[in-house]
């Protein structure tokens, strides 16, 4: 299922604004990758233009080509809707749809797209997703209770549970984590090494341990200066990265120099 | 040693302060109606003595809070009873009102009034509303169906697909400007159309609706309009990432989210509409008959009702006025009821 990404000369644009500029990179099939830098460098822009979340906003638009499973996301005649379908998302706030059930947010994927199904097929996906999004045990007995009631942590691996259910080939993950508590944490980065064996999976992350803990890869994004467009520094394997990095950037931001 | 010594000599700033008693506001409540219970007893006017009750209550509490408390406790005597006074004004026409109507209209209410209709067959038939009411639920209903979904459609147009361009920005002008047009104007539109299409001296429940319609509209596009910028973007996002097309987010995640903001902003339009004379006096036009057909022939509402039997101004056609408007204060009443008992229904829950 899992699929690799190839990333080759991509500009990204809010309007006139080129937010980020000459991104080459291939995200590994089957491995975490990690994108780390400082606020406002684009890496979270350069993750939502993997399943074309970029242009939801008037006027943005991306330039050059990102390949999955040969073929090119941003050709003209390609379906959003259709990328979107094999390149799921988790955002940085958990986000269930408040006027559903943790039972229906877990299906909503499922029941927007494909209409109609099973009763035991519905039950055997939302058990199966819940149990992939290891929150199963916690709502077993209250699917039908709205998700909204989950804390913030139990929310935001229903939204991993909702976006795995639909089974895509790349999950995609800005900041997961940022708006919850070390244990919550603990418990979705053991949730990322699980789900790694059957989703590509990349990660925004302004927590460098966590990039260090859960990656494979690691790109390290950052600005020229103010007002600059972002761009790709280095991309290396985690392990290369946060131990002999190529860039002399690279060690300052992740040693905590950062000029 | 020094921070100690320094510590010490700086000067002691009091938390407590000297404060009325607890019951200051009614003890000067009751001080102030007292003078104006003697205001009245003394022959002054009722709303006289009421207005200077409330001037002395005003002026005594702040006065006496500025002995003791200080300006601040002033201030913000003055500034509290200043609001609960603008706050009774608002409330007291409202009051006096339901109050009236409830009482003069009350004793009128019985069977025959809510079940015949002015038209009689028997010379000692009794005579009632029936006819009004069919016309006024019919009427506005037919107003319903046609401005509830253009209303949402536009608004939907407007905050999902218009977002900031000009088409977007005209319309919301448009709407707003709709929003001020005399009802009568409306009344006239659909006249004029009605007659164009369907000639001279043509009246129907349907052309009232089509009147009311072009009120209740720029209501539902405003209040939906709210009620979808209100949904974050964040619940947009999440459907589109799990691969559903825009129209269905916005009939399966962004409609129901603000349902009950929508239903009761519809529900306001209504209430609106369901009063209005002048319109329906042109192109419903006025019958003493049940007329169950919206399309063909004249309708009569209860406000058309309660114009006819005004002019008439004898006793018992005031009567039938006081009680007729106690019936439509109930049907809206219920509306409204009925609109906060479906929005809870519907509304996201928590836990």
């Amino acid at each position: 299922m899992a699929k690799s990404i190839d990333v080759s000369d991509v500009n990204i644009y809010y309007g006139d604004f080129l937010a980020v500029e000459g991104v080459n990179m291939t995200i590994r099939a089957g491995a975490v990758t990690a994108f780390i830098g400082p606020s406002g460098c684009g890496k979270s822009t350069f993750l939502r233009s993997l399943n074309r979340m970029h242009e939801v906003i008037p006027g943005a638009r991306v330039e050059g080509k990102i390949v999955v499973d040969g073929q090119d996301l941003y050709e003209p005649g390609v379906d959003p809707v259709a990328v979107r379908r094999q390149v799921g998302m988790v955002f940085q706030r958990p986000n269930p749809f408040p006027t559903m059930s943790i039972y229906d947010n877990v299906l909503a994927g499922l029941k927007l797209n494909a209409g109609k199904m099973k009763k035991s097929a519905a039950d055997d996906i939302v058990e199966k997703s819940l149990r992939g999004a290891n929150l199963w045990n916690e709502v077993k007995d209250r699917l039908n209770k709205p998700g909204m009631g989950l804390s913030g942590g139990q929310q935001q691996r229903l939204c991993i549970a909702r976006a795995i259910a639909v089974e895509p080939q790349i999950l995609l993950m800005d900041e997961p984590c940022s708006a919850l508590d070390p244990i919550s944490t603990s418990a979705i980065e053991d949730l990322i090494h699980e789900l790694k064996n059957e989703f590509t999976i990349v990660i925004v992350t302004h927590n460098m341990q966590q990039a260090a803990r859960v990656s494979d890869d690691t790109g390290f994004f950052n600005l020229k200066a103010t007002g600059e467009p972002g761009h790709l520094v280095e991309f290396n394997p985690t392990k290369k990265m946060f131990a002999n990095p190529d860039d002399p950037a690279t060690e300052a931001y992740i040693s905590g120099r950062f000029g | 040693m020094s921070t100690l010594e320094e510590v010490q000599t700086r000067v002691h700033v009091p938390l407590v302060q000297p404060r009325l008693p607890r019951q200051a506001g009614v003890i000067v409540g009751v001080i102030a109606a007292a003078f104006g219970g003697l205001l009245l007893v003394l022959g002054m006017g009722v709303v006289g003595s009421v207005l200077l009750g409330v001037l002395a209550f005003l002026v005594v509490l702040p006065s006496w809070s500025l002995m003791v408390e200080g300006r601040r406790g002033a201030t913000d005597r003055l500034m509290t009873g200043l609001i609960w006074t603008s706050f009774a004004i608002a409330v007291v026409p409202l009051v006096s009102l339901i109050w009236r109507v409830v009482s003069k209209g009350v004793g009128r209410i019985d069977g025959t009034f809510l079940s015949y209709s002015f038209f009689k067959t028997q010379i000692d038939q009794p005579v009632g509303v029936y006819h009004a009411i069919i016309g006024t639920l019919l009427i506005t209903l037919g107003a319903a169906i046609i401005s509830v979904p253009v209303g949402v459609m536009a608004a939907v147009y407007l905050v999902e697909y218009g977002k900031g361009n000009k088409l977007a920005k005209a319309i919301t002008f448009l709407v707003d400007v709709m929003t001020g047009i005399p009802s009568i104007v409306a009344g006239l539109f659909a006249f004029a159309l009605f007659t164009l299409i369907f000639g001279p001296a043509y009246v129907s429940g349907l052309g009232g609706s089509v009147a009311l319609s072009l009120l209740m509209v720029p209501i539902v596009v405003r209040a939906t309009e709210e009620m979808l910028m209100l949904v974050p973007d964040d619940l947009r996002e999440a459907s589109y990432a799990l691969g559903t097309p825009k129209w269905k987010t916005i009939v399966r995640i962004v409609l129901p989210t603000a349902i009950g903001g929508i239903l009761t902003g519809i529900t306001l339009a209504i209430s609106r509409v369901i009063g209005e004379t002048a319109p329906l006096l042109l192109i419903a036009g006025a019958t003493d008959r049940t007329n169950m057909n919206l399309f063909d022939g004249a309708m009569t509402t209860l406000p058309v009702l309660i114009y006819g039997q005004n002019l008439r101004g004898d006793a018992p056609a005031e009567a039938i006025a006081w009680g007729a408007a106690f019936i439509l204060i109930v049907i809206v009443m219920v509306l409204n009821l009925a609109a906060r008992i479906v929005g809870k229904i519907f509304a996201p829950k928590k836990g």
